[in-house]
């Protein structure tokens, strides 16, 4: 019996530790590559740092001066850009995946091969979007593939030269970003209607209730945490928009920069060495999509809590 | 009710078609352009394949100025690496939140979700200066270990190992005298082994498809990976260039990936839900 009780006893002094030695990968490589650079950024966005010509200019102290300047520079412009390309490829992205996926949850609809739907659509999401974009320049160019199919079946007499216009490149944008992510937003919220007592359903359905009252009364109200999640993280990642306008406009943001995104905006600091600028930028993006984290935080942490409740 | 519901069916079908043919509808041009020549393309739209796939892969892979060859096996290797450190470091951090019980569990835990949507840009520049210093620029180094900080491929495992892995096994493990290392490597990591081929997958994909910050680390020709070749392509000038190379490199670049996905999208389709929130 002592014997077994000093056992249980070193049994927890010695096993915690392992808890702390499996951890230093993680936190290790998380300082030196995420939490350094990050304080690095901080650092970086008070100093006055950048080539002119073959000059280079400081690193000077200048406290705010980098965030005073980006402001009075394109900054929000290219916010609204941002904003406005997220938005084109989330409405129909959100609308799209709502349908579908009640759609695929409802089992009086007995959808057939729905598991072949589903493959196809998230299919665009695994594409690296660098690629993607460059067929859609391909595809889209003035005398591509589409232009000559439409004009072959009569749609249009010229071709419609679609990086020229303003939205014409934010529209393609748009739908790319739609394509890309509708599987994926599908899925996610199939599983969140997936999840909700399908005993609620058919006590609607027996009262008569109609689908469009259903959906509102009680389908909408019920998953409302993971559409929020949804919403948020695909905003956080709206805000990281890059590769596709990037390479369609070739860095250029074209037509006017009106394509050109935060991101975009960032690189080019980074890649012409401005680092006073990029870290202002940087800084800027870190408050906007950390503010956006928490809500995700909370959403995650607190649906974890109910689960636990509910056991 | 039920004529209602047929009506209903119906449209689902179409619209399910619609958006399929949609997704399906610009790889299958894709493909298509890929196995035909220069002057073809040039042509017009076609939807039958042409015959020059063969010559069309030649040209791209002994292209003087585009480094193809070295660009394929640079992503491979740097996708490869990344995928196998992210998911084996991700299950070890998950595994020590789930197997033990310790002091600061739960705030690391918390700490890990929290960090988890904060996005690799805005940390870039630090990155850069920092890699510089330690004189790693135009190397894989920085591309490939900073994987073993995965917060996403954390919180996958953790709720992977809340349904999957009873303690028991770990108990039983430590009776019959295991060191916690060995226990780790030799009887989790098994038991896991589908969480990791469906993590590891998804790594792989991301790592393959990254741009942003390896266009910025990798400066030399032959260490350029697919989508910084595939930028290049859009930035040298279009018209001189073989629209049919084009479309094979692309085709490349995507369709080794979509292959992939395709025979495991029955594992990877459930992966998505399962590694965010839970319904």
């Amino acid at each position: 019996m002592v014997r077994e009780k000093k056992a249980k006893a070193r049994k927890k002094i010695s096993y915690s530790k392992w808890g702390y030695i499996f951890l230093i990968p993680f936190f290790a490589t998380y300082l030196v590559f995420s939490f350094i650079p990050l304080v690095s950024t901080f650092y970086n966005s008070m100093f006055e740092n950048y080539r002119s010509g073959l000059t280079q200019i400081g690193p000077n102290f200048v406290g705010f001066e980098n965030y005073i300047s980006i402001f009075q520079s394109d900054l929000l412009k290219y916010l609204g850009n941002t904003v406005i390309l997220w938005i084109i490829g989330f409405i129909p992205q959100i609308f799209f995946s709502l349908i579908l996926a009640v759609w695929f949850a409802d089992f009086r609809m007995k959808l057939r091969g729905s598991t072949f739907f589903k493959t196809i659509i998230y299919l665009p999401n695994v594409i690296m979007a660098a690629s993607f974009a460059m067929l859609f320049f391909a595809l889209f160019s003035d005398d591509g593939p589409m232009n000559n199919l439409m004009i072959r079946m009569g749609l249009i007499d010229s071709p419609i030269r679609y990086l020229t216009t303003v939205w014409g490149t934010r529209g393609l944008v748009g739908f790319m970003n739609f394509m890309m992510w509708f599987g994926n937003t599908t899925i996610l919220l199939m599983a969140a209607i997936l999840g909700v007592d399908s005993a609620l359903f058919e006590a609607a359905a027996i009262d008569g209730a109609k689908s469009i009252e259903i959906f509102t009364k009680i389908t909408m109200p019920t998953i409302k945490p993971i559409f929020i999640y949804v919403l948020i993280t695909s905003l956080i990642g709206g805000l990281q928009m890059f590769d596709v306008p990037q390479v369609l406009t070739n860095a250029k943001g074209t037509p006017d920069r009106t394509s050109m995104t935060l991101i975009m905006f960032l690189n080019n600091h980074l890649y012409s060495k401005n680092y006073g600028m990029a870290g202002a930028l940087s800084v800027i993006l870190f408050i906007i999509t950390a503010a956006l984290s928490l809500v995700v935080f909370f959403i995650l942490t607190g649906a974890g809590k109910q689960k636990g409740e509910s056991k | 009710m039920g004529k209602a519901m047929n009506l209903k069916k119906a449209v689902a079908y179409i619209v399910l078609s619609l958006l399929s043919f949609l997704c399906l509808f610009f790889f299958y041009c894709l493909i298509i352009n890929a196995t035909r020549s220069h002057p073809e393309i040039a042509k017009g739209f076609s939807f039958l394949p042409g015959k020059s796939f063969g010559p069309n892969l030649y040209n791209v892979l002994h292209n003087k100025n585009l480094p193809v060859v070295h660009g394929i096996v640079n992503s491979l290797f740097v996708a490869s690496a990344s995928a196998a450190l992210s998911v084996y470091v991700s299950a070890l951090t998950a595994y020590a939140i789930h197997a033990y019980d310790f002091k600061f569990r739960n705030a690391v835990y918390l700490f890990i979700i929290l960090i988890m949507m904060i996005p690799t840009q805005v940390t870039t520049l630090g990155f850069l200066s920092l890699i510089g210093k330690m004189g790693l620029m135009d190397s894989f180094v920085p591309l490939i270990l900073p994987s073993m900080a995965a917060p996403v491929v954390f919180y996958f495992m953790v709720s992977y190992f809340q349904s999957n892995l009873p303690l028991e096994i770990v108990e039983s493990a430590r009776i019959d005298g295991s060191n916690e290392f060995f226990t780790f490597n030799y009887i989790v990591i098994p038991i896991i082994k589908p969480a990791l081929a469906v993590q590891g997958i998804f790594a792989f994909v991301a790592s393959w498809n990254n741009y942003f910050v390896p266009s910025l680390v990798l400066k030399s020709n032959t260490k350029k990976t697919l989508p910084i070749l595939i930028a290049q392509l859009r930035s040298a000038d279009f018209l001189k260039f073989d629209m049919g190379q084009v479309y094979m490199l692309i085709t490349i670049a995507v369709v080794p990936v979509a292959i992939i996905y395709l025979c495991l999208s029955k594992f990877i389709i459930g992966g998505v839900t399962a590694g965010s929130v839970k319904g």
